[in-house]
């Protein structure tokens, strides 16, 4: 085959350029010339030509100009210059262009010509991009190709009418017929064909799969003659006979045979044989293996069989070869929910493929292990998991710690090794824990109160060690400030106690407050325990005084504010210091669920409570309860004090940033109780017309406080689009608007938006609010007004 | 189905290109860097197999060329590494000891020889021996023609 002389210069012109600049230069010139040819008449290098511009186009330069020529070429009689007309069809024209469509008559023209290499590239350019139009225009030429041809052009006629399928769903019933004879082939490429028209078939409408069902016979018959049959020099490949035939098959199985008992009986002993005979030396062999297990696990088969398939999966974890490693444990993951107990036999080495050199097995490893953690291996497994934990690439910690924490949780055999176990990932990965960590592990140490002394031990060692860790210095601040006491006793039976003087233990404490590592919300745990230490040591009560004095002109404002009322508790009300800072009851675990706001509903009747029900201890589940209760303290009520819960002390129960919580808390003190209240506030429709509603629901925030929140709905059948509201007040109350939620409203009420806008009415007038409505719909634009004199949930004074 | 079929070098120079879905120039531009980055940062000795999106990249390196095939999310990966390696050897019978600079010069040639192989995104002939002489027959054929045109510019 002669070389395009021509294009094999311009290439080593265009590779010989030495700079961007210089190629674009070639590149140019070349485009250049090639118009000219173009434009001219026919002559000789045409096909020459369009290749060159095919390569440039392959480089990335723009080649549109060429799409004429393509459907130019596609039309000459002339063999060479057809097909690289088509190539350049494929390359260039898709159906988004409109030259596309100039180009279906010539491929009709084609399907028909005598030669068979002519209609095969009108074949391959019509499954390559033929448009939903054109797939239609053609398919009954490509249904006669399917029954009244040679083999060479079945087998491309049987892959165009899966593309037409795909783009024309309707027209797979007019393939039907013919794809049910193609079966009875005996040609590979034919058989291929047909099956994965089949395929398509059966995928895309239930009736036709129950038809296709009545093949499965035949299917099977079709694969036992490639499995047993001797060696095909044709189709060998490192012998496996047809491997890709094989795949197509076993895969048409799996739909046929899936939900449906008697299509899976039929194939249940060809899966087996299949599955026992194939070489597993290659990847060959292991792709028809994988095909096999993977059908075997989603149709009915019976458990035997099952076993088989697992079994084969847990060969292919031991492969040398990483790919099947990684194969297997994607498998293995989609079964471990359904075949939990077949998939426990390999755990042992599931585990060992922690230790993997590639990231994508050693993440799926993980995956796989924690979903195999259960109540009767979780101490060996998580063995293994910590010190995976220690050895992970930093990517997949996070997700190790939190699946570690999970199994623990569900898992633990005693509250000691839980301890221990979190403990030991917070001080090995504890950067990469989440927030709701600490509080959690605050709240499991409270409800272990036999082992107090012994986790305040380890703590203090581990805080002795390294402080960088914040989670762990959290919660290790936070044991020492309650539990202190233990620790100064010197004695403890579940390890060894150490000997330490109050002094020590301030000092370390010091450390954490002074440390540049510790972040603000440490330092407020660091500050708290060291006051928390005031009731339960003796000798030093001077040394922490100065220390919360010092901390009393800190920069950090958090800090600050708890140093000034510590202070104030050592000097106004030292009489109360000691049951304000006493241990803290054991916390009752709250649902992950729950949210601030929710848990905040329930002061207000706390409140009543302490001031009725006196000498009733008080569960210290919100934050804003202590606030209620510091409220009374300072403002010097008769209330008689119960155990109150340690000032600014962590918010167990909390699942949000301490810092932030407490922090919230101290300026509620500071700036009034905001109880948010806990039933839904009513809604009442204020405005509706031409298909544009607006509903209206006010909350009170406090006396003279109300937050008012619109919502918009659109039922019309068009879109709006710029849809804002402007509202106006009587002169005394004030209005902020907040930002709205968007300002379009999609047809039918597919979404809404909601604004909220917060008023304040101090003189208590009568409440009234005027709403400008204004918005675009189908182009044009409309406004409207409405006024509200009453609001839901209000008196008629409106206040 | 398969997706796309990308060719290209350890320096991310585009070889061949075929796609088996309607995709603007843009997003194909945008798949080729993302593919070429992906499969270039990989390790040596890692895993073939990627996901990308909604699915399945296939990747493997023949000398200076990576082959990239994306296959969709039900297909069988360790058969598409058996598609690339079919596809290469079928080069190698053509070219004869195929390399880079044979699939640079002749690309028209590649993509011929990969639409007698696949077709739609599915696998179209699964003998080697039949994609050969088809294809041989459509270079004879091409012969035949350029002959003809030759013939008549000699004798006027």
């Amino acid at each position: 085959m002669s070389p395009s002389v021509p294009l094999q210069e311009m290439i080593r012109a265009i590779r010989s350029a030495r700079t961007q600049c210089e190629e674009r230069g070639v590149i140019q010139r070349e485009c250049a010339a090639i118009r000219a040819q173009f434009r001219q008449s026919d002559n000789g290098g045409r096909s020459h030509n369009l290749a060159k511009l095919l390569y440039v186009h392959m480089l990335g330069y723009p080649a549109h100009f060429g799409q004429m020529e393509c459907v130019r070429m596609i039309a000459s009689p002339r063999y060479s210059e057809k097909r690289v007309g088509y190539l350049g069809a494929m390359m260039l024209l898709d159906e988004k262009q409109d030259a596309s469509l100039l180009i279906t008559n010539s491929i009709k023209n084609d399907l028909s010509h005598s030669n068979q290499y002519v209609q095969s590239l009108a074949l391959c350019t019509l499954a390559c991009m033929g448009s939903a139009e054109m797939c239609r225009d053609l398919a009954p030429e490509i249904d006669r190709l399917l029954r009244a041809s040679n083999s060479y052009i079945k087998k491309k006629a049987a892959l165009c009418a899966v593309h037409i399928v795909r783009k024309v769903h309707d027209l797979g019933e007019l393939f039907t017929p013919a794809a049910r004879s193609l079966l009875a082939e005996k040609n590979h490429g034919v058989l291929h064909g047909a099956v994965v028209l089949i395929t398509e078939l059966c995928e895309r409408n239930q009736e036709t799969l129950e038809r296709f069902r009545k093949t499965v016979p035949d299917l099977v018959q079709i694969m036992k003659g490639l499995v047993i049959s001797g060696y095909s020099p044709e189709h060998d490949v490192a012998g496996i006979s047809d491997p890709f035939l094989q795949v197509r098959i076993l895969r048409l199985l799996r739909i046929l045979g899936r939900n449906n008992e008697g299509a899976s009986d039929a194939m249940n002993d060809l899966l087996a044989q299949v599955a026992t005979n194939t070489d597993s030396t290659k990847t060959v062999g292991n792709a028809v293996l994988y095909e096999t297990v993977l059908t075997v696990l989603h149709i009915k088969s019976e458990s035997g069989l099952r076993v088989l398939a697992v079994n084969i999966l847990g060969r292919f974890l031991l492969n040398n070869d990483r790919n099947i490693r990684y194969i297997a444990m994607i498998s293995l993951q989609k079964i471990v929910g359904t075949d939990h107990n077949a998939v426990q036999r390999h755990r042992g080495t599931i585990v060992d493929c922690l230790k993997d050199q590639d990231a994508s097995v050693k993440r799926r490893a993980l995956d796989l292990s924690l979903a195999l953690v259960s109540a009767s291996n979780v101490r060996s497994m998580m063995k293994e998991l910590l010190l995976f934990l220690s050895s992970c690439p930093p990517e997949l910690r996070a997700q190790a710690a939190s699946g570690i924490f999970n199994a623990a949780e569900r898992y633990a055999p005693s509250q000691r090794w839980h301890i221990d176990t979190i403990l030991h990932v917070l001080t090995t990965a504890g950067g990469d824990v989440r927030d709701e960590t600490v509080p959690n592990l605050i709240q499991l140490i409270t409800n272990a109160s036999e082992l107090h002394c012994y986790t305040v031990h380890k703590l203090y060692r581990a805080l002795l060690t390294d402080i960088s860790q914040q989670s762990l210095v959290q919660v290790a601040c936070w044991c020492i400030g309650e539990y202190g006491d233990l620790l100064l006793r010197g004695e403890c039976q579940e390890t060894e106690p150490v000997q330490v003087t109050e002094d020590d233990v301030l000092d370390a404490l010091e450390t954490v407050l002074q440390s540049h590592m510790s972040s603000p919300a440490t330092r407020g745990f660091a500050l708290t325990a060291t006051m928390k230490l005031s009731t339960r040591i003796t000798d030093n009560v001077d040394r922490i005084r100065s220390i919360v004095s010092i901390y009393g002109s800190c920069i950090d404002v958090e800090l600050q504010q708890r140093a000034v009322e510590y202070n104030a508790l050592f000097r106004k009300y030292d009489h109360m210091r000691a049951a304000v800072l006493e241990r803290m009851p054991v916390i009752e675990k709250n649902s992950p669920g729950h949210t601030n706001g929710e848990s905040t509903g329930e002061p207000i009747k706390d409140i009543q409570t302490l001031k009725v029900k006196q000498g009733e201890p008080l569960l210290p589940q919100q934050p804003a309860n202590q606030v209620c209760d510091l409220l009374d303290l300072l403002g010097g009520s008769e209330v008689t004090l119960q155990p109150i819960p340690a000032v600014g002390g962590t918010a167990p129960g909390l699942f949000t940033n301490t810092s932030s919580t407490t922090g919230g808390d101290l300026l509620d003190l500071l700036g009034g109780l905001e109880p948010a209240p806990p039933a839904p506030a009513p809604t009442v429709q204020v405005y509706e017309k031409a298909g544009v509603a607006l509903t209206l629901s006010c909350e009170k925030q406090s006396d003279s406080g109300l937050t008012v929140t619109l919502t918009a709905s659109n039922s019309t059948d068009s879109d709006i689009s710029s849809f804002t509201l402007q509202a106006a007040v009587p002169k005394s109350v004030q209005l902020h608007m907040k930002a709205p939620s968007g300002d379009s409203l999609p047809a039918r009420g597919a979404a809404k938006v909601t604004q909220m806008v917060v008023l304040n009415n101090p003189n208590k007038v009568n409440l009234k609010m005027r709403i400008r409505i204004s918005y675009s719909s189908q182009g044009s634009a409309f406004q409207d007004t409405v006024q509200i004199d009453s609001f839901p949930g209000l008196s008629a004074a409106g206040h | 189905m398969m997706r796309f079929l990308l060719l290209f070098s350890r320096q991310g120079k585009l070889r061949l290109q075929k796609w088996f879905t309607p995709i603007s120039e843009r997003e194909k531009k945008k798949i080729i860097r993302d593919m070429t980055s992906m499969v270039l940062a990989r390790q040596p000795r890692s895993c073939n197999f990627l996901h990308w999106k909604d699915l399945k990249i296939i990747y493997k390196r023949y000398a200076s060329l990576y082959f990239c095939l994306a296959i969709e999310n039900q297909e069988n990966e360790l058969l598409a590494l058996e598609v690339i390696h079919r596809y290469v050897e079928l080069l190698d019978k053509y070219f004869g000891n195929v390399c880079e600079l044979d699939i640079i010069f002749n690309f028209e040639k590649a993509y011929f020889i990969l639409d007698e192989f696949l077709m739609g995104g599915e696998i179209q002939e699964t003998s080697k021996q039949m994609v050969n002489r088809s294809i041989e027959a459509s270079d004879m054929l091409q012969e035949d023609d350029n002959s003809d045109w030759y013939e008549v510019e000699l004798f006027g």
